[in-house]
């Protein structure tokens, strides 16, 4: 959907389309269920989760396949984003200033594009974090019909789903915490597609700079 | 396969104590299997399928006396028989052994399992899947160091031999024991059936040719309930496999063990640490005051 056919509120300008927010939805519902079905059988502390989540065993049948949902969005996003999530100059530059950015002096950053350097390094961990998770999972999928001989590919699968799932878990406390949290419209703008400009001109300099220049029609 | 009479010392996916955990004090039940006395008929593969009122399933011939490669999530107990020519004369030995859960002493299936209560062991050192309570992951199969438990394909739950819990809770042998026509199966407490095994494996040493004659018992896995008088203890393997120092797997220890209590940490440490950065650090702007001053234009 492009920026006309949608309606942007004085002031705002369009940061998600539709299609972008509808895979980044499919992806976060598929994956707080494989969270919360996956730590049920992480930890006997947790495995009361599975039994509210429909019995432990529909939770065992299910994950898999929200699984496979999930990879889909996250893959869908590949294909949307990743030529955005290039490495440049900047991000190092970033990368250097980023204890301003984690003791919220923003005004010390260099620019950032459409997204930050931060956001590029979490992009690319949940990528392959959820490729490993995908490759070790379909491993697990069917215990039944492993045979002996290549039972070790499966106890070392079960090694590689529990280390990426850890790994991505990492990345998602932060990603929940600088979206819900941390960074003020962050959040709105993956539900409404906009942000305010005093938002992008803040977080997103080099994009604000960018989008301003492509449109014919200067925003006020 | 829940059994009333037996106390449980141990349950898988459990979090917090075991309940009744050292209320009894029972005796380990140990099976003395001898295999120089075994004569491969099987009767004890029948008597099983019957006391556990197995459905029949398809067997297949390549050709010798193994009627299937393999135990089967429906068939707990098989003879593996094997022809091995010994180095030292030449001569040939036909070796048989009866193959089921060894009922380990540290059960890599429990370790493994992360439904609460889908594997017990018993006071009395049996261990047992309960299948209600299974959720058919399949970490049981990777756990074992024997490649015993099975999974049913159609419902998605694992078998393996009971070392058949509900006759011994009612004082009785396993039903294999009682069908055992040389009298090669032996049943009793641990502490007897290691003395009878012992005395077994000195007879063949001193009185055969069976220089290397020993009890199989093996120390990795703390022990097990099911043990074997070997011909040749050396070399567990020429027996149909039989691991000569079975452990449960490193890597599933390392997951039970070290990463999970990293994964702990790191994720309540993480939830502890932005919680803190939060309070003291805020969020970067607050959208009304900050970045839009004096309200949404
Ligand atoms: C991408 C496709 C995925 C597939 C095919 C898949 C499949 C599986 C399978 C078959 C298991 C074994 C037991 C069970 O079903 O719970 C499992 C366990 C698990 N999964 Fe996934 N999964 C996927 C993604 C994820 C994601 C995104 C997470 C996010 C945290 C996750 C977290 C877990 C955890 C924590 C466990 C338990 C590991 C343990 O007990 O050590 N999985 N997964
Ligand atoms: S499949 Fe094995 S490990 Fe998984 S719940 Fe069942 S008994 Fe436990
Ligand atoms: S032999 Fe395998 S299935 Fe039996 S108790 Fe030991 S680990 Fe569990």
């Amino acid at each position: 959907m492009s920026t006309s056919e949608q309606i942007i509120p004085h002031g705002h300008v369009l940061r998600y389309t539709l299609k972008e927010r509808l895979t980044h939805w499919v992806a976060a519902v598929a994956y707080i269920y494989l969270l919360m079905t996956g730590l049920a059988f992480w930890s006997p502390w947790l495995f009361w989760v599975a039994v509210i989540l429909g019995g432990a065993p529909v939770s065992r049948m299910l994950h898999p396949w929200a699984g496979l949902i999930f990879f889909a969005a996250v893959w869908n996003m590949y294909v949307m984003w990743a030529p955005q999530m290039k490495h440049t100059d900047v991000d190092k530059a970033w990368w250097k200033a980023v204890r301003y950015y984690s003791t919220n002096q923003d005004d010390k950053m260099p620019p950032a594009g459409r997204y930050n350097a931060g956001q590029k390094f979490l992009f690319w961990g949940f990528f392959w974090g959820s490729l490993l998770l995908l490759l070790s999972g379909v491993v697990m999928w069917s215990p039944q019909y492993f045979a002996w001989h290549s039972l070790i590919a499966m106890r070392i699968a079960v090694l590689v789903h529990a280390s990426a799932a850890l790994f991505t878990i990492g990345l998602f406390l932060i990603h929940i915490y600088m979206g819900v949290f941390a960074e003020r419209g962050a959040l709105s703008s993956v539900i409404h597609g906009d942000v305010s400009i005093a938002f992008a001109k803040r977080y997103h300099p080099g994009w604000y700079k960018e989008i301003v220049g492509q449109s014919s029609t200067p925003r006020k | 396969m829940s059994q009333a009479t037996l106390r449980v010392q141990k349950i898988s996916g459990h979090a917090g104590t075991v309940p009744g955990e050292g209320t009894q004090r029972e005796y380990t039940v140990c099976k003395l299997i001898d295999t120089t006395t075994c004569i491969g008929c099987k009767a004890c593969e029948v008597a099983c399928m019957e006391w556990n009122d197995l459905p029949f399933g398809e067997t297949v011939f390549d050709n010798t006396y193994q009627t299937m490669p393999e135990t089967r999530w429906n068939y707990w107990n098989l003879i593996l028989f094997n022809e091995h020519v010994r180095e030292d004369d030449g001569s040939l030995m036909w070796l048989m052994r009866k193959n089921q859960c060894m009922h380990c002493a540290e059960p890599g299936c429990l370790a493994a399992c992360p439904a609460d209560g889908a594997i017990v062991q018993y006071t009395n050192g049996i261990v047992d899947f309960q299948q209600a309570n299974c959720i058919g992951c399949g970490y049981c199969i990777t756990g074992c160091p024997f490649d015993i438990p099975k999974m049913n394909p159609k419902t998605h739950r694992v078998f393996k031999c009971t070392l058949c819990a509900d006759r011994v809770s009612e004082g009785l042998e396993p039903a294999c024991i009682k069908s055992c026509p040389t009298g090669c199966l032996h049943f009793g407490s641990k502490e007897d059936m290691k003395f009878l095994a012992e005395g077994r494996a000195k007879q063949l040493r001193e009185h055969s040719n069976h220089p290397n004659a020993g009890v199989y018992d093996p120390p990795g896995v703390g022990g097990t309930g099911v043990i074997y008088v070997l011909h040749d203890a050396t070399k567990p393997e020429i027996y149909g496999g039989l691991p000569k120092d079975p452990h449960v797997p490193w890597t599933v220890k390392l997951w039970k063990g070290p990463l999970k209590w990293l994964g702990n940490v790191a994720m309540v440490g993480g939830l502890i640490g932005l919680f803190v950065h939060y309070l003291r650090y805020g969020p970067k702007a607050r959208e009304e005051e900050d970045i839009n001053p004096g309200g949404k234009p």
